[in-house]
């Protein structure tokens, strides 16, 4: 850790205790590029792929490899159809943007052209009202394919598709194909549900079903990998398939019935909407993401001014969230913790001399909570939700009168300020600090819930 | 509530009255009108103009989904022309209304839209758009001839919903003739043809054995990317607040400065629009003004605001703030250019400024243009300690730094820009009303001599002027306040 400039100690001209790159002696004519451009930390790493986890891998690979197996074994039925959705596919795929959003699982369809053509080809039962005689493998193996094809370019890009996303595709185009590829073609679809209305009807209920199937998949890949309750991300992964979700699955169910009366004339034709769609939601995501860069920017004013150590905020952020997300937090409530705990120091900005070390945890009450309120009028002023106003005007409050994630910014707070100050054995000192204050200020079970996720050590600790 | 003009009035009228005589004959009883299909139609047309209404779905739903035209294209490839002109009437005459006099927005918006699909109903039909939908035995769509006559059709709803815009730009708004039209069908064309398939799309679905059902399911993606689009502007308008909040944070640390950021944001674009610079690049040289100065939030507020002159060592303090400010915003990616203007707004022509020292051509574009709108809003505003100088004399100011200090090249873009549109800024500090007025007039008579009185000594007293914009304008000599970033002693 490094101590910050006090103002009656002015630092030394060069900087350094905030610049960690070392400056140059000749300047840089233009300084775009930033010299430390990954001011966040480094994507996870799981130095384990938890067991379900390779197993679901390993079966989705299994799968599609047999399935490619067998279809060059036993050569391509309808070839010209075969074809036009692997391109499909493949200009999905190549359309495909960054995995930007991975926290978000609104935006974490990053290729849907390429998911809503192998949901056509897995729902597709006539051509033109021609019947069609693909069976569950060949749909696997043809969308698989184009898939890998379409990943290649992507390789060179940085942008892969990550495994867990390769074996749900895999396993969802499957699981479509089997509810309806079997019944299909031996007939029984025409006998049970004749050719009409109702057909399309099952269709759209087959791309609830996948989708159902996908959410529960994904859910259960994230649980598998963090530990984190299963309730609430079943609920994230079926929200978010509200929003792109449903846009692919009503497109593949289109195609589908659309080049059953038209032929595959209609795919370039379905291809427009879904990919306007698709730059919406690109958009978007640039624009979340710039917000939040923007956020941490405005957190990091009490850093770079001396008022907080460095990286508290997003300590505190990421502890606040991790707690957020045991205690079964979910969407737009976890959105709110990260912002208020990325704020929640802002209103020493109004102090006119820093408090020592930016811990507030020490300081009287009173003056805890006039930070506070003045650090929520800061906070109202920005256009985020007014939820996290209010977590940052509350958060020197007692935790019976603050809403939930006040409370844990509060708890993660304290814990990250007393870690720092305690020296070496400072967590356990901390975690025990927080027990014993837990008649008023901090909430027992947000505290038991923060020792869980820091045993689990998940989040860097403290003066990292 | 604002009254209609006479010429728009009798324009709407000509409008209503063209696309009744249109749809009439769907009434008569000969014609043969599928009710069934208009009817459906109609409602859903309204319904997708009505879910924004809805508090379940529409509370974070577009505000306005006017311009949803699958539905009505929808229309124009199903059914005949007259009736393709009932299916808008009831859906526009219901939408919500967002601003201006309701009752002839009820009228206009359903003839607007009656006419448009009534044209491109006729060209569809002109052109053998129907039998190409269902041609041969059984009967299928013949793609893909049947797209040409779609086309053809989406085009013209297009131009005919262009071209009554603009007559009503043009009568009610009083917009000259020519500037109405411009733009107006080139901007629409893109989304119309989009729209155009999906309709097409929902035509060919809406005849097959599937039936209607299949053919909404065709909205679900379209309703979705508006419904993105809605969410984008939101989270876009909570952007800029931010930004500005990360002003205010400066704002509640140094009080002299108020709306200062905001009003170099203003000249920076001056600038930018006078040199020529494309849309996105001006928008990116606004935030750099407007957070040139957000590494003050880095200087300890003591210091800020302190009173009488500062030490060499306090001077130094200060100085750092180009280097936090590039600190802080080095995260954000969409400022690019930005970043070095904030690091490098205090460097000077000739090298003597800082942090870098850096001279002529290497100081990037972007700071140059920063550094000469800072000075400018420096000298012209009023702070506590003082009071602004007219802009013409900070323009002279300028120019007699301007290949020193200053890039002339940008000083002159300036001064162009405000005898173009003179210097009416949006955000004023606290100043007293009657000295706003009057720089708002002296900044509209083209920078002409001002009859401001200012109580500032004559800068050219000063033996080493304008060294510093900040220090440009010397404090009142009643105040023993110094200004901010002062100037460093060499």
């Amino acid at each position: 850790m490094t101590r910050k400039p006090t103002p009656r100690n002015p630092p030394p001209r060069n900087l350094a205790p905030h610049n960690p790159a070392p400056r140059n002696s000749a300047p840089p004519r233009n300084s775009a590029p930033p010299r430390n451009p990954t001011p966040r930390k480094p994507p996870a790493r799981h130095p384990r792929v938890p067991l379900p986890v390779r197993a679901v891998h390993v079966g989705a690979g299994l799968l599609a490899a047999g399935a490619l197996a067998h279809v060059l074994w036993s050569g391509l039925a309808e070839r010209g159809v075969a074809l036009a959705f692997g391109a499909l596919v493949v200009v999905g795929e190549l359309a495909r943007r960054g995995d930007g959003g991975q926290e978000e699982p609104q935006e974490r369809e990053p290729a849907p052209l390429g998911a809503a053509g192998a949901l056509a080809y897995a729902l597709l039962g006539e051509n033109a009202g021609q019947p069609t005689y693909h069976g569950v493998l060949q749909v696997v193996a043809v969308t698989a394919a184009a898939f890998l094809v379409g990943a290649v370019p992507q390789l060179a890009r940085g942008r892969a598709p990550t495994p867990d996303h390769m074996a749900r595709r895999v396993l969802t185009v499957a699981f479509a194909s089997v509810c309806f590829q079997p019944l299909y073609n031996s007939g029984k679809f025409a006998e049970l549900i004749g050719h009409g209305p109702y057909y399309a009807l099952w269709l759209v209920v087959l791309v609830a079903l996948t989708g159902l199937c996908d959410a529960v998949l994904a859910a259960a890949l994230v649980r598998a990998r963090t530990q984190w309750p299963y309730g609430p991300l079943l609920r994230d992964e079926l929200r978010a398939k509200r929003g792109i979700g449903s846009a692919v699955g009503a497109s593949g169910a289109v195609m589908a019935l659309a080049v059953a009366v038209a032929g595959l004339w209609a795919l370039p034709l379905f291809s427009l909407p879904l990919l306007l769609t698709q730059l919406s939601f690109s958009r978007y995501a640039a624009v979340r993401t710039t917000y939040r860069q923007t956020i941490t920017s405005l957190a990091r004013a009490t850093e770079i001014a001396g008022y907080t150590p460095q990286g508290h905020a997003r300590r505190v952020a990421a502890l606040s969230r991790a707690v957020g997300r045991d205690l079964g937090l979910s969407g737009a409530d976890l959105v709110v913790l990260e912002y208020a705990a990325l704020m929640h120091d802002i209103g020493q900005l109004s102090l006119v001399d820093p408090v020592r070390h930016g811990a507030t945890a020490d300081l009287p009450a009173v003056e805890q909570r006039r930070i506070a309120l003045l650090g929520g009028a800061v906070v109202r002023q920005t256009g985020v939700p007014s939820d996290v106003a209010v977590v940052v005007e509350r958060q020197a409050d007692p935790y019976r009168d603050q809403p939930l994630t006040a409370r844990i910014v509060r708890a993660a707070n304290a814990y990250d300020e007393m870690a720092r100050g305690e020296g070496p054995g400072g967590p356990l000192a901390a975690l025990e600090r927080l027990r014993l204050a837990t008649g008023r200020d901090y909430q027992p079970e947000v505290v038991e819930s923060l020792a869980r996720v820091l045993s689990r050590g998940a989040v860097a600790p403290a003066g990292g | 509530m604002r009254s209609v003009p006479l010429w728009a009035g009798v324009y709407i009228g000509l409008t209503a009255t063209g696309a009744a005589l249109c749809a009439a004959p769907a009434l008569a009883p000969s014609a043969g009108t599928p009710w069934g299909a208009v009817g459906l139609l109609a409602v859903l047309y309204a319904g997708c103009e009505q879910i924004t209404r809805c508090r379940f779905i529409g509370r974070r739903a577009p505000r306005s989904m006017a311009g949803f035209f699958p539905v009505l294209l929808a229309g124009v490839f199903l059914v005949p022309p007259a009736a393709a002109a009932l299916v808008a009437v009831p859906g526009a005459a219901l939408a919500r209304v967002e601003l201006g006099p309701a009752p002839p927005r009820r009228i206009w918006r359903p003839a607007r839209y009656g006419l448009a699909c009534w044209a491109a109903a006729s060209v569809h039909v002109a052109l053998g758009g129907r039998e190409l939908l269902a041609a041969g035995t059984p009967a299928a769509p013949d793609f893909p001839l049947a797209l040409a006559p779609a086309a053809a059709a989406a085009l013209v709803f297009a131009l005919v919903v262009a071209a009554l815009d603009g007559g009503i730009l043009a009568t009610a708004e009083r917009v000259p003739l020519r500037a109405a039209w411009r733009g107006l069908f080139p901007r629409s064309l893109a989304p119309v043809l989009v729209h155009g398939f999906a309709g097409l799309m929902m035509a060919v679905l809406w005849r097959s054995p599937y039936g209607a059902l299949a053919a909404l399911l065709v909205l679900l993606p379209m309703y979705i990317s508006c419904w993105v689009f809605a969410q984008y502007h939101r989270e876009r308008s909570a952007h800029q607040a931010t930004i500005r909040a990360l002003v205010q944070a400066v704002d509640i640390k140094d009080e002299y400065t108020r709306g200062h950021s905001e009003r170099v944001g203003e000249a920076s674009v001056l600038i930018a629009r006078e040199l020529g610079m494309e849309d996105e690049r001006v928008e990116v040289l606004r935030f750099a003004g407007i957070l040139h100065d957000v590494g003050k939030l880095g200087v300890p507020t003591r210091l800020l605001r302190k009173d009488g002159p500062l030490t060499p060592e306090e001077r130094r303090v200060i100085e750092l703030h180009p280097e936090y400010g590039h600190e802080m915003v080095r995260g954000i990616g969409f400022l690019g250019e930005a970043r070095s203007a904030i690091l490098h707004h205090h460097e000077r022509l000739d090298g003597s400024g800082y942090p870098y020292g850096l001279m002529g051509r290497q100081i990037p574009e972007f700071a140059r243009v920063v550094a000469v709108a800072d000075a400018f809003d420096a000298m012209t505003s009023t702070r506590s300690y003082r009071r602004g100088r007219p802009v013409a004399d900070a323009l002279t100011e300028l120019k007699r730094c301007a290949g020193r200090q200053f890039d002339p090249q940008m000083v002159r873009a300036l001064v162009r820009a405000l005898d173009r549109h003179g210097w009416r800024p949006a955000v004023t500090s606290d100043e007293p009303e009657a000295q706003q007025a009057a720089a708002a007039s002296a900044a509209r008579a083209g920078g002409a001599a001002a009859p401001v009185a200012t109580a500032d000594p004559a800068p050219a007293a000063d033996p080493a002027p304008a060294t510093d914009p900040a220090a440009v304008p010397v404090p009142h000599p009643r105040s023993t306040r110094t200004p901010l970033a002062g100037d460093l002693p060499r």
